[in-house]
């Protein structure tokens, strides 16, 4: 198939199929042996280690980090699944120069943080490449605990559950498990199809079922299931997405950027994928810039983040906005949507109008921007759905648009916990999901049997 | 430009720096390189008796000692001396110094511990118009077991009745080189004094087993899933050798005897302090097996530049400069009072220092103050022993200051003293030594 790059309009096969599989390859290569006990000796096995109070899930990371120096990677691998089932999504995916790494002391003394997420993936990789499993079931106790949503949240309660002799069953609404980790993570961050390599690890515990294709409200309702379980979990993720709030944002060509990532990530060939020559992006975290870089990759010419603040004020990360840079993407900030231009019913650009901050409020300047576009993603945040859950059980109390929740993640409706990006007070990443499923499953265990205690 | 020609019992060579006996020097093709890299002088591989030459193992003869980034640490082998035959090496030795005149080149030999075995190899290696002879009675494998090498050192009748035939029967200088598996080193040091040797070297290499495979549960270097302990050096050994320099150095009875030093020296930096510890001349092996002949190019150039900034114009000049300094602990002075003081703005707030101090020493330094992570030395707890240093990621982050007299040790209440006061004359001591 000929390059068709410089081809206006939302085309697929931009590139050639050699250019998509080198742009799709992993972001940041697995470590050697070598490579990972050089690094592992950068450590400084620190005294309560500031990279270790900085993980949400807590990993003993100076001594999973000790054990790979010291030849004993499946040790480190335990070390990390022991607080982290889905340790090796989170290696691959954390922000760690926002968690681990900026709190390494190695960044404080000279920039250069020990590669502590690069290590967690070379030890989670060795035990999941050799098959390792390390925990078995409790005694079966007999409660049945269902689990809403198969994301980071829904695996890591799941599996804590299972551990305890507890039967789960997790309904998900896709058609596949892992959340984010299989729909929404950019595709080069978790490439050669670890999200359900990661699943099937996890599962294999034993005691879990997952029934796909089947959601909240629309299968079964909230209070169908409190009462045929023991306990429920609530970890459905975020399905609605904010509004451009912008005249002609029906027009074709103006999607969601999570929409779009969903598809690529279950996408067989990319070069079936239509991207447009020139993209804008609306949005400042890292939604945005996942949809911003793939579509560079995918080969659109020229690709713009719009973003309505300051840089300072971007959700993504600076490491997030270099990589994005760094593959030709263009962050303008200080801009806000006003108006798609539609031609023939399909976007042709889109203008902007600059905004500024005065007495602390946001507003417009009057001056506007247009960019031409093909393709208009809107990456302006997602929404939790409440129709769903409020129409199917007794209401649960939500705050600011989000499940309220205690700090054991139980709601306001009895046998009913929740955790992930549905409840109020997440960081909307895989690694805090992973922390709150793990966290409710124990209270769960706590209120069920009456015993206390963490595995690990 | 500092001078650092050496003159070492009458060996003259452009520097101090020789290779020592060992796989580097075993043949002319290695030493004309060493020379070419700009060698002072080299110690010709141990040659033996006439004869058929000893035989190697066909297996592994080294094993290693690695840090982070497989950096080598330690190194041993279980290497012979020369197994070439005895007037190959002559040879070729007569044609090297020939054609290398300003350098120094000295034989190492070790035969069977009979006076006539000396007496027939001597004259052989006189004729080489080697500059002189380094005895062997180091090597702490093989040929230990056939009552050569350690076998010898390790008895002080035995070394000085060898120095003692050697003596009498060449004009060559007799360098000694002695083996640190023994107890004390100043005996066998003393007993080659008295057998009228010129000099000693050491150390020579330390039984060793350098790790054991876990598979197979061999010692390493592994031969055929077994093995035997072998000599240890390289950079590991040095404080090792740097102490027996010392003792010697120090030992009323040796002192003065010229020493070459040999031990785990790699840089300019490793030289120097075996020069400052008395040794004239120095030995390396290791450095050269690891790097290459070129190694020496940096300790050349190292030495003369620090010698040039701190105004040392010659090798005598820092020769033994550090030995009076070294002295037993009874000696030390017990009202030189130091605290360990934590510098804030190079701290990185690991934490070492205060585990280590926490866990295993005397409970003086913070994790924690008023809430914030904070690592700083309660002076009424610290003893001042170093440990926080030692751990301190950071150089110069933790540094001992010492109290100035008159200033109260806030640890003991006690005020400090600027008098010189040791254990010889404590209180505490029941063998004190009254005051005048």
């Amino acid at each position: 198939m000929a390059e068709r790059r410089y081809e206006d309009g939302i085309l697929a096969g931009r590139l050639s199929p050699e250019v998509y599989a080198q742009n799709f390859a992993d972001l940041h290569p697995a470590l050697d042996g070598h490579e990972a006990r050089v690094e592992a000796d950068r450590c400084y096995f620190c005294y309560d280690a500031p990279c270790m109070q900085a993980c949400p899930t807590s990993i003993d990371i100076p001594l999973f980090i000790r054990q790979i120096a010291t030849g004993n990677a499946i040790g480190a691998a335990k070390t990390i699944f022991d607080q982290n089932i889905l340790g090796g999504m989170c290696a691959r995916v954390c922000p760690t120069e926002t968690l681990c790494e900026e709190a390494c002391v190695r960044e404080h003394a000279e920039g250069k943080p020990v590669q502590i997420g690069r290590l967690q993936r070379f030890a989670t990789d060795e035990a999941m490449a050799r098959g390792k499993q390390f925990y078995t079931r409790a005694a079966p106790t007999g409660k049945r605990i269902a689990v809403v949503g198969a994301g980071p949240a829904g695996l890591a309660c799941a599996h804590r559950l299972a551990m305890h002799g507890h039967d789960v069953t997790i309904y998900e609404a896709r058609p596949k498990s892992g959340g984010l980790n299989e729909y929404g993570i950019a595709a080069y961050k978790t490439p050669g199809g670890f999200a359900q390599a990661e699943v099937d690890y996890i599962l294999s515990i034993g005691g879990i079922a997952v029934e796909h294709g089947k959601a909240l409200g629309r299968d079964f309702t909230l209070a169908g299931l409190a009462q045929s379980h023991d306990a429920v979990f609530l970890a459905m993720g975020l399905s609605g997405v904010n509004a451009l709030r912008a005249e002609g944002e029906e027009a074709e060509g103006v999607e969601n950027a999570v929409d779009y990532i969903s598809v690529l990530r279950q996408a067989e060939d990319l070069a079936e994928l239509p991207v447009g020559r020139r993209v804008v992006v609306i949005g400042g975290g890292m939604t945005a810039i996942d949809v911003a870089v793939q579509a560079r990759l995918l080969g659109a010419e020229e690709v713009t983040i719009c973003y309505r603040r300051g840089k300072e004020h971007m959700n993504a990360s600076e490491w997030e906005q270099e990589l994005a840079a760094s593959k030709g993407v263009t962050i303008r900030h200080w801009l806000s949507p006003r108006r798609v231009i539609v031609q023939s019913g399909r976007a042709a650009g889109i203008e902007m109008e600059y905004t500024a901050m005065v007495d602390g409020r946001l507003i417009g300047t009057g001056e506007t921007l247009t960019l031409k576009a093909d393709q208009i993603f809107k990456a302006i945040g997602q929404v939790f759905e409440p129709a769903a859950l409020n129409g199917s059980a007794d209401v649960i109390a939500l705050e600011n648009g989000r499940i309220r929740v205690d700090a054991e993640g139980r709601t306001s409706m009895p046998k009913v916990w929740a955790g992930g990006d549905c409840v109020l007070g997440g960081e909307d990443l895989t690694v805090s999901a992973v922390a709150q499923g793990r966290d409710a499953a124990e209270s769960i265990h706590r209120t069920l049997t009456g015993e206390g205690g963490y595995i690990g | 430009m500092a001078d650092i020609r050496s003159n070492f019992v009458g060996i003259k060579s452009p520097n101090p720096f020789w290779l020592a006996s060992a796989p580097p020097t075993d043949k002319a093709y290695n030493v004309e390189r060493a020379y070419k890299a700009g060698w002072g002088g080299v110690v010709w591989k141990t040659l033996g008796e006439a004869g058929p030459p000893v035989v190697n193992v066909n297996g592994p003869r080294y094993g290693a000692v690695w840090g982070a980034d497989r950096r080598l640490l330690g190194f041993n082998n279980i290497e012979l001396i020369t197994d070439r035959d005895l007037f190959v090496n002559l040879a070729e030795i007569k044609q090297v110094k020939r054609n290398w005149p300003d350098r120094a080149l000295v034989v190492s030999l070790m035969v069977p511990c009979q006076e006539e075995a000396w007496k027939t190899i001597l004259p052989l290696v006189e004729e080489t118009e080697a500059d002189g002879i380094e005895l062997n009675f180091g090597c702490p494998h093989g040929m230990n077991e056939r009552g050569m090498g350690s076998a010898v050192g390790q008895v002080p009748e035995y070394v000085e009745m060898v120095v003692r035939w050697c003596k009498s029967h060449t004009r060559m200088p007799v360098i000694t080189k002695l083996t640190p598996n023994i107890t004390d080193i100043r005996m066998p040091a003393r007993a080659a004094h008295a057998g009228g040797t010129d000099a000693v070297s050491l150390i020579n290499t330390i039984n060793s087993i350098t790790s054991v495979d876990l598979d197979n549960f061999a010692p390493e270097p592994t031969i055929d899933g077994r093995s035997t302990h072998g000599g240890y050096c390289g950079p590991a050994v040095k404080p090792i050798a740097l102490n027996m320099v010392a003792e010697i150095a120090r030992d009323p009875q040796t002192r003065g005897l010229p020493i070459s030093g040999i031990g785990g020296i790699t840089t300019w930096r490793d030289a120097a302090e075996f020069l400052a510890l008395g040794a004239g001349t120095v030995q390396v092996c290791t450095a050269a097996m690891t790097y290459g002949f070129k190694v020496v190019a940096e300790m050349i150039e190292g030495l003369k530049n620090w010698m040039d900034e701190n105004g040392h114009a010659t090798l005598d000049d820092i020769i033994g400069r550090a030995v009076p300094n070294v002295t037993d602990w009874q000696y030390l002075n017990l009202n030189y009072v130091t605290k360990a003081r934590i510098n804030q703005d190079l701290c990185i707030k690991c934490g070492r220092c205060h585990i280590a101090c926490e866990d295993t020493s005397h409970q003086a330094i913070t994790a924690m103050v008023n809430g914030v992570r904070h690592f700083e030395v309660l002076e009424e707890e610290c003893v001042g022993c170093n440990l926080c240093v030692n751990v301190c990621p950071v150089e110069d982050c933790i540094t001992m200051v010492p109290l100035a007299a008159g200033e109260i040790d806030r640890r003991t209440g006690k005020v400090v003293s600027g008098d010189y006061a040791n254990w010889t004359t404590h209180p505490n001591n029941p063998m004190k030594i009254a005051a005048e």
